[in-house]
């Protein structure tokens, strides 16, 4: 696996969403993943893209999300980070509690911890910040456990 | 590809044929509208074919559940028809697999309906 950096700075617009999907397939493509892996990261970031316009900048034209993807070690790993107040991780509700689950929202971060390997959230007063491994089968270094 | 809905009558029960995906934005908004449209012309039988759905995120499933909820809550039904495996999937992951009416088959889901 090539180790590469590549970093986007984007609008909080609808367009980034869209976008970082897209962007998000092809590079889990070019890093060797499978068609369903490959869906599950696109949409992993697409969760983490929509949570970073919506709810972190809620759409603030003043305010940009940014986008990395590094492939390394066997792994990819993904980071957005936001310029919103932060999300409290502890303050999500279970979507799969008996009383939250005919709500109409709140799936978004259940379904990024279960396409990804791993999922680390990082609220700051200055934004939130989430980082999305994903190990490659079979890399040289994939699977490994990565550090919190 | 953007949402696209058609709709058909059979046998009392309106038929929603959805094409594209049912994403945060437009395909939300589409699907919403068009059961809105539905509800308001007293048709509260809906059978949403999603065959051809090729995607849908979380905003999609909300809508999804919206949608349910709000033709029961004015005493009608929804099933869902020809549910491709990725949205299977994530019906399954998100425990809503077993709280939609779920088909396979459209004649028998059209005779489901009460």
């Amino acid at each position: 696996m090539t180790e590469h950096r590549v970093s986007y700075t984007l609008d909080s617009t609808l367009e980034t969403v869209d976008s970082a999907e897209q962007t998000a397939g092809r590079i889990a493509v070019e890093a060797g993943f499978g068609e369903d892996e490959v869906m599950q990261i696109s949409m992993a970031v697409r969760e983490a893209a929509v949570n970073a316009v919506l709810h972190g900048n809620a759409y603030d034209p003043g305010k940009k999300v940014k986008l990395e993807f590094e492939t390394t070690g066997g792994d990819l790993v993904i980071t957005i980070r936001d310029q919103g107040k932060g999300l409290d991780p502890a303050k999500i509700p279970d979507p799969l509690a008996p009383e939250n689950l005919m709500k109409t929202s709140g799936r978004g971060i259940f379904l990024i911890r279960s396409f990804m390997d791993e999922v680390q959230i990082y609220p700051s007063l200055t934004g939130t910040e989430i980082k999305l491994v994903k190990h490659v089968p079979g890399a040289p270094g994939g699977g490994k456990e990565a550090s919190q | 590809m953007s949402m696209k809905t058609s709709t058909r009558q059979v046998d009392g029960v309106t038929i929603v044929d959805c094409s594209g995906r049912i994403t945060l934005g437009e395909g939300s908004v589409i699907l919403r509208d068009q059961v809105r449209e539905l509800l308001s012309k007293g048709q509260k039988k809906i059978l949403l074919n999603l065959a051809e759905v090729t995607y849908i995120d979380s905003s999609g499933i909300g809508e999804l559940v919206s949608a349910f909820t709000t033709v029961r809550n004015q005493g009608g039904e929804l099933k869902l028809l020809n549910l491709t495996k990725k949205v299977h999937d994530l019906l399954q992951i998100t425990k809503l697999y077993t709280v939609f009416d779920v088909k396979e088959e459209e004649t028998a889901a059209v005779k489901a309906f009460k």
